[in-house]
């Protein structure tokens, strides 16, 4: 089955951490965008391809209002005839109300994510948020009444001032909040951003205080029985993003919307980062990234992101029996220094392997060369 | 036919950057041999490095017509040699070519160690030396001085030595005049049978080998057929004349006395070994001119390419450098960390330097090259006796009975304020201290006899940071001596890396040992876990260092779909590790390879 992806290109403020694309909001053009992702979804009628996730990602997907955000659902739903559907929008929690919430919750949204970054509102500052974290506890809370049962929040591992103590009671505390479903990313300075200077540079997190929140942080969160099952992601039980699984599966998905990126019939694309140009255009334009995909290098550069990892049986099949002894003498290496785990069939990365995944999955990949 | 007694037969030796090709530019430039327009810096230097470094590498020869002051037309040939130790024998050569030597001493350093040798050398050969004093214009240029050592070290008369710049152009007919009354004119029977000395000889790909010759007695014209005595070799002249400074000009015959080129369609530089004799094979004279030898490679090296797809590329490489270059020796060898290679044989360290400077920047190659040996005599306790020049092949210890190592007398020539610190630094190389002389009131000669394995080993820049360059530096191979020597491995991550091997004496194992594994830890970048590194002695472990683990590499948000930046990463990560050599889960960077080949800070 196929994911959908609507990338809503806006902001109210960028975040000077934030590499993703977007550009500020207006009401004018968010409706030109909305009509414009609403004849892309159309042309895709008749085709027959058959979707259950659909997920609204930015930007600010929480700027558009709930008939915006209907009308969109409904076209997909014509489209790509939806069932048993896990639709997921990102929402900033200053960004939404109860009405608005209970608007979402109506047209058929059924999972939330809030970025939510911290519990301490010195740190929120310093990664330039518009909300404090009482917004935050009331938006969740907000959600949660007005019956939104699968709730994720965002959080920002290494910010200014960050300790092994400080994350362990952000966690504490939002996990006495109904969320399901936990993303914890380390804050990383892109090049580019308004971040990419020596200043914060030295008040961020070093590689060794990083190493240590995140290993915390996969510990503390367990704890709390939300378990890992990607290298930022953590849930109760059966609380997955089934989307974003998809990505890590070699799962088709069809992105719509500036920057939307798409992986259909084996062949990886974008729509280029231009929100003028994506709303002009009759159907949006298409850049390809990857032709032809190499299934079997793919498969353990994504599927080694996931806790569950790789199998064995399956490299032998991509790679062929000498290749995947290859793999597995690496493994044994690896989980002699505790990076990997070893069970029968089966290869994925510890909590400290996540850690290093570039080195480590870059070397299985030559391994298997 | 050119009157013998109008023909003179130089060389020009000097010490390193005392002027020499400046020199002979003058020379080219005020005989009008070369257009001024056409002149460029070191016309003698075709190479780029030679020009570069200020060094001849090759012999070169010149003719030029020269208009003295007594109305007559004289024709000089002047042969350009190699002034380093490593080409001795080359220059022992090109002088037996010549009747007269000018040598140049530099009016502000004076005699150097470059200079003794190469004059005595010019001695040995009876060749009529003229000295002639550079670099006047230079601020502290002290001829006086100069002149004196001229007199005092060498013994021959320089008072009345031309003083000259090169550089400005000053006296440079003074010098030439002086080629013409100082230099003796050629002898030798136009009419006896040929014989003519080898003195240089390259490649042409139209010509094949061009062979540069003097000759002694007798006449050669195209078309005779010549015999190569030592090569054993016959061939059919297709050609000979004399090497204008641009062309070769070819004439109908090349005389007695006369200096000038062979063609004969050689396919094989090997053939045309410098000192060999040529001969007419019709009338062959009865007997081959003194001084021929063999010369053979004293250092070595592992030479492998960067990038192992490029193995046939340093072949070929290496097999167009050997058509110029008979000394250049090498043949395929194989190493478990870098893969497929060459072990190459050298005169020297200098010959090493420009070979591989040469691969890399005329022929493009990215090379990783293992610490230089020698070559070492072991007799085993069951009597047979092996020369070792790869430490790979260095015996397991207890089937050695004696071991011995190539030693070399050293000279030294250092203003004596130095002494203490170049003793130091010999001391610490095990030599043997032998004799120290005054040059002048400031300047000595230090002689040591040193282990070969000590000099090939970064001794040249100890010595230049220890006397801020002011030391000079020659030797030669005096022969064998027993020694103490162990086969010191490194190992990364518990195992054994070849290409880092290297044969030690006992006593200094321990010293290089740690060095070494300072130096590995230093450039080896983190690993993904922690990495051993160690020295070590048979199975006993000398020194450990260790490699820290990194801490975090890590791509955290992999969403939205766009795995690019993802593939982007691992594409970087990829080219990355072309530069590395991967030694199981270790990656170890080229420089790595190299930092160990310096470890003297």
């Amino acid at each position: 089955m196929t994911g959908i992806y609507v990338h809503v290109p806006f902001c109210i403020r960028k975040c000077p951490y934030c590499s993703f694309y977007s550009k500020p909001y207006d009401a004018d053009t968010a409706s030109l965008y909305v009509e414009a992702v609403y004849r892309n979804i159309a042309a895709y009628s008749g085709k027959g391809i058959c979707a259950d996730t659909l997920y609204f990602g930015g930007g600010t997907p929480s700027l558009l209002d709930a008939g915006q955000i209907s009308r969109i659902i409904e076209e997909v739903r014509q489209v790509f005839l939806l069932d048993n559907t896990e639709i997921t929008i990102e929402a900033n929690p200053c960004s939404v109300d109860e009405d608005k919430l209970r608007g979402y919750h109506a047209a058929g949204v059924n999972r939330i994510s809030f970025g939510i970054q911290s519990t301490d509102d010195s740190r929120l500052g310093f990664l330039g948020r518009l909300h404090d974290f009482k917004t935050a506890v009331k938006a969740v809370e907000t959600a949660h009444a007005v019956g939104f049962e699968n709730i994720s929040a965002d959080i920002m591992l290494g910010a200014a001032g960050e300790t092994s103590e400080s994350l362990k009671k952000t966690i504490d505390t939002l996990c006495d909040l109904p969320v399901k479903h936990i993303s914890a990313y380390m804050l990383k300075i892109e090049e580019g951003t308004a971040f990419d200077n020596d200043k914060i540079k030295s008040l961020a997190a070093n590689d060794d205080l990083m190493s240590e929140l995140y290993l915390t942080a996969v510990e503390r969160l367990e704890e709390h029985g939300l378990k890992q099952y990607e290298i930022s992601n953590f849930c109760r039980e059966g609380y997955e993003s089934r989307h974003n699984n998809k990505y890590w599966t070699g799962e088709d998905y069809l992105g719509f919307g500036p920057a939307a990126h798409s992986f259909f019939e084996g062949v990886r694309y974008c729509c280029p980062p231009d929100t003028e140009a994506f709303i002009n255009a009759p159907v949006q334009p298409r850049e390809v990234t990857e032709e032809s995909v190499n299934r079997g290098e793919e498969y353990i550069l994504l599927g080694l992101r996931l806790c569950k990892g790789i199998s064995l049986d399956k490299a032998k099949v991509y790679f062929g029996d000498s290749a995947a002894e290859r793999l597995l003498n690496l493994a044994v290496e690896f989980s002699k220094h505790g990076l990997v785990n070893l069970n029968d069939d089966n290869i994925s990365l510890t909590p400290q392997g996540f850690l290093l995944s570039n080195g480590i999955i870059s070397q299985f990949i030559d391994s298997v060369e | 036919m050119t009157p013998k007694d109008k023909i003179r037969n130089f060389c020009i030796i000097a010490h390193i950057d005392h002027g020499k090709s400046t020199l002979a530019d003058r020379i080219l430039e005020l005989t009008e041999t070369v257009e001024l327009r056409e002149m460029e810096d070191q016309l003698l230097d075709n190479m780029d490095i030679e020009r570069e470094r200020g060094i001849t590498i090759k012999a070169r020869a010149v003719r030029l017509t020269y208009h003295a002051d007594d109305g007559e037309d004289y024709f000089f040939n002047l042969i350009d040699t190699p002034g380093h130790v490593d080409f001795n024998y080359e220059v022992s050569r090109s002088l037996a070519a010549c009747e007269g030597a000018v040598l140049i001493v530099d009016a502000s350093q004076g005699i150097e160690a470059q200079t003794l040798a190469n004059t005595y050398l010019a001695i040995e050969h009876d060749l009529e030396v003229l000295p002639v004093i550079n670099k006047i214009d230079l601020p502290s240029a002290d001829p006086d001085r100069a002149c004196n050592e001229v007199e005092n070290v060498i013994g021959i008369p320089a008072m009345d030595a031309p003083r000259i710049s090169a550089k400005m152009g000053t006296n440079i007919k003074e010098v030439l005049e002086r080629i013409v009354t100082d230099i003796p004119s050629p002898k030798g029977d136009d009419e006896a049978p040929l014989k003519a000395l080898i003195f240089d000889s390259y490649y042409d790909s139209y010509k094949g080998v061009i062979i540069y010759v003097r000759v002694m007695e007798g006449h050669i014209k195209a078309g005779d057929t010549i015999r190569l005595i030592a090569a054993k070799a016959e061939f059919q002249t297709v050609e000979v004349g004399y090497m204008g400074a641009k062309d070769l000009v070819p004439v109908g015959e090349l005389h007695a006395g006369e200096v000038g080129y062979i063609t004969a369609s050689i396919k094989d530089i090997g053939d045309t070994r410098v000192g060999d004799t040529v001969t007419n094979a019709e009338n062959p004279c009865a007997e081959s001119l003194p001084g021929y030898k063999k010369v053979n490679p004293m250092v070595f090296s592992g030479i492998y390419p960067a990038d192992g797809a490029k193995y046939g590329d340093l072949r070929d490489a290496l097999e167009k450098l050997m058509l110029n270059d008979a000394s250049l020796s090498f043949e395929p060898e194989t190493s478990i960390a870098l893969g497929f290679g060459f072990r190459c044989g050298f005169l020297g360290l200098l010959h090493m330097e420009i070979i591989q400077e040469r691969l890399e920047r005329e022929y493009n190659l990215d090379l990783i090259t293992t610490a230089p040996s020698v070559i070492y005599k072991v007799t085993m306790t069951n009597g047979e006796t092996k020369y070792i020049d790869n430490p790979t092949n260095f015996p397991d210890p207890g089937t050695i009975s004696s071991a011995e190592e190539p030693v070399v007398n050293a000279h030294i020539y250092t203003p004596s304020e130095f002494v203490g610190n170049i003793m130091e630094l010999c001391q610490d190389r095990r030599g043997t201290f032998v004799d120290m002389q005054y040059i002048d009131e400031n300047r000595v000669d230090l002689h040591y006899v040193l282990p070969l394995n000590e000099i090939v080993y970064d001794f040249f820049d100890a010595l230049k940071s220890r006397t801020r360059g002011y030391a000079s530096f020659d030797y030669e191979l005096k022969g064998y001596a027993p020694s103490k020597l162990v086969k010191l491995d490194v190992l990364l991550n518990g195992e054994i890396v070849d290409a880092l091997s290297f044969i030690v004496h006992e006593e200094k194992a321990y010293a290089r040992g740690r060095r070494l594994t300072e130096k590995l830890k230093e450039n080896i970048p983190r690993q993904l876990f922690e990495v051993p590194v160690q020295a070590a002695i048979g199975g006993k472990i000398i020194a450990r260092e260790t490699i820290k683990a990194l801490r975090k590499d890590v791509l955290a948000k992999c969403y939205g779909g766009d795995i690019t930046r993802k593939k982007k990463l691992l594409e970087k990560q990829k080219e990355g590790k072309k530069r590395m050599r991967q030694l199981g889960t270790v990656s170890v960077p080229q420089e790595a390879f190299m930092s160990v080949l310096k470890l003297d800070d």
